[in-house]
């Protein structure tokens, strides 16, 4: 038995960028860990390599922990992610010039998905901006941290400080009863609503809590530091509602959920547009511009994409993965970028970059996986619906 | 009925002029939830190491080479169906193909029960 890695969440990808999540045995820089790495083994877990730490990637089993998430609640640990923040006159202001939203009019705890762009409008990394009061927090992806410190450093004026908390662990509490579950345990934090943040305490430990994640559920994110991580995971999954699930369901459930991933869906030769991610940028900044980007951007709104994101349906059970190409007839029109089975819907799922000519719901296109042709659909997503929670 | 395996974690059960193969269960937890499963066409010749099947888990697609050269008799039907089946029974109900056996000194380099299982003891 042979080929693609058993711990590989997804291909390799087939793009130029280097930032993929793939560790090569080769040239890969030694493992860390993460701060529950013995937790998360004596849980179970099988750990691999991702974005330069030993990570679990499963416990019981991926559709196991997909199905937990989607009807009760799963505890990921998401540590590797770079919690960063700036702060110093004007932070928002000078953030601004780096991202296509708004920074400056974002209320004390509300946060925005935002991006890094370059100049050309290729995405360096997406990242979610929290206004948390006396700086602006940020959370980046784990393989990509170290660019997007690098570039923040190299963009921002001097006076601007640059905080890495590379000592504070991230969780991820995901799922339906993810609400509940945490209102028992620190009270208050139940009544944040999607895409708000703050600061609570539990048994005097001090959390950072926003209500947001990457499943495509309701749930949370809690920052808390390193020493405090595994009496808190403890006590999360004390909660019978709660298991703890690793990056293979987080995958599976961010592509029902149609959420792109950086390193496949999203590289620098990929702008904000094509991703049809524009509701991520300004309306009013549109306009006005003075961001990295802006004109790229703007170019792809004015004049169209070569290719658009979109989302696609397979019948059967064969799935289309990472680098396959789409077809329209005999025309190549595309390719994909994410692809597996669906847990839920209990059929494959891709996402992939074509022709705007084939981007509409319900095209016909196939899918060529091993000199197959798949029937595909374009498809509209989430595949699975956003299940948020945005107030009672 | 002898039962050999290679350090591919494939089984492979000689019965007389034929074999059947499948792969092991530390293959089948390895690859976690298996959701589909290429089989070859019947009176496919295959060569030893050569590429025989596909198994597609939720996580990633990984060839199974055949274990030795030979033709493709039958496949187990059951695994469209209920591909799972290679995670329940790997070494029983959830068997791959059964195939000629081309060349029965090929048969000679794969491992026995014991052997395999000091060579997974070992990974």
């Amino acid at each position: 038995m042979n080929g693609a890695p058993f711990w590989c969440v997804c291909l390799p990808a087939t793009g130029t960028d280097d930032l993929s999540d793939e560790q090569t045995t080769e040239e890969a820089p030694p493992l860390e860990q993460l701060p529950l790495d013995a937790w998360h083994r004596a849980e179970g877990a099988r750990m691999v390599p991702f974005a330069g730490y030993e990570m679990p990637i499963q416990y019981e089993g991926i559709v196991a922990e997909h199905e937990w998430t989607r009807t009760s609640a799963s505890l990921f640990d998401v540590s590797h992610m770079g919690q960063l923040s700036i702060s110093g006159e004007n932070a928002a202001h000078e953030l601004e010039k780096l991202v296509p939203g708004a920074v400056t009019s974002l209320k004390e705890g509300r946060m925005r998905y935002s991006m890094l762009l370059t100049e050309a409008g290729g995405v360096i990394d997406d990242l979610m901006i929290t206004n948390a009061g006396p700086h602006i927090a940020l959370v980046v992806n784990g393989a990509t941290k170290w660019d997007d410190i690098a570039h923040l450093r190299e963009h921002l004026p001097d006076h601007i400080t640059l905080t890495h908390y590379d000592d504070q662990a991230l969780l991820a509490l995901q799922g339906p009863k993810a609400g509940e579950v945490l209102e028992a345990l620190i009270p208050g934090a139940g009544e944040l609503t999607f895409m708000r943040a703050g600061f609570f305490s539990w048994d005097g430990v001090p959390l950072w809590v926003s209500r947001a994640g990457y499943t495509g559920e309701d749930g949370f994110e809690i920052s808390v530091h390193a020493d405090h991580v595994s009496k808190l995971a403890d006590a999360l999954v004390a909660d019978d509602r709660v298991r703890p699930a690793g990056l293979g369901a987080r995958d599976s459930l961010r592509l029902e959920a149609g959420l792109p991933l950086y390193g496949h869906d999203l590289t620098t030769q990929i702008d904000p547009v094509s991703a049809g991610l524009t509701f991520a940028l300004s309306k009013k900044r549109r306009d006005i511009g003075g961001w990295m980007g802006h004109q790229a951007c703007l170019t792809r709104l004015t004049e169209g994409s070569p290719t658009v994101r979109v989302g696609l349906t397979l019948e059967g059970r064969m799935p289309a993965r990472e680098g396959a190409k789409i077809f329209a007839g005999e025309e190549e029109v595309g390719i994909v970028t994410s692809g597996g089975f669906s847990p839920s819907l209990g059929h494959p799922i891709a996402m992939g970059y074509v022709k705007p000519a084939h981007a509409g719901d319900g095209a016909e296109l196939e899918i060529e996986v091993r000199s197959k042709r798949l029937p595909a659909t374009v498809s509209p997503m989430p595949f699975v619906p956003h299940r948020y929670f945005r107030g009672s | 009925m002898p039962r050999y395996f290679t350090d591919e974690h494939e089984w492979i059960d000689v019965e007389g002029e034929s074999a059947t193969v499948g792969i092991t269960d530390y293959a089948q937890e390895q690859l976690g939830d298996i959701v589909f499963v290429e089989l070859p066409d019947t009176g496919t010749q295959v060569e030893k190491g050569g590429e025989a099947a596909v198994v597609e888990s939720v996580k990633a697609a990984s060839d199974v080479y055949a274990p030795i050269t030979g033709e493709i008799m039958e496949t187990n039907s059951a695994l469209e169906d209920d591909p799972a089946l290679v995670n329940t029974s790997p070494e029983e109900e959830g068997w791959f193909f059964r195939m000629t056996i081309g060349d029965s000194s090929e048969l000679e380099g794969l491992m026995d029960d014991k052997a395999y299982k000091t060579f997974v003891d070992s990974l």
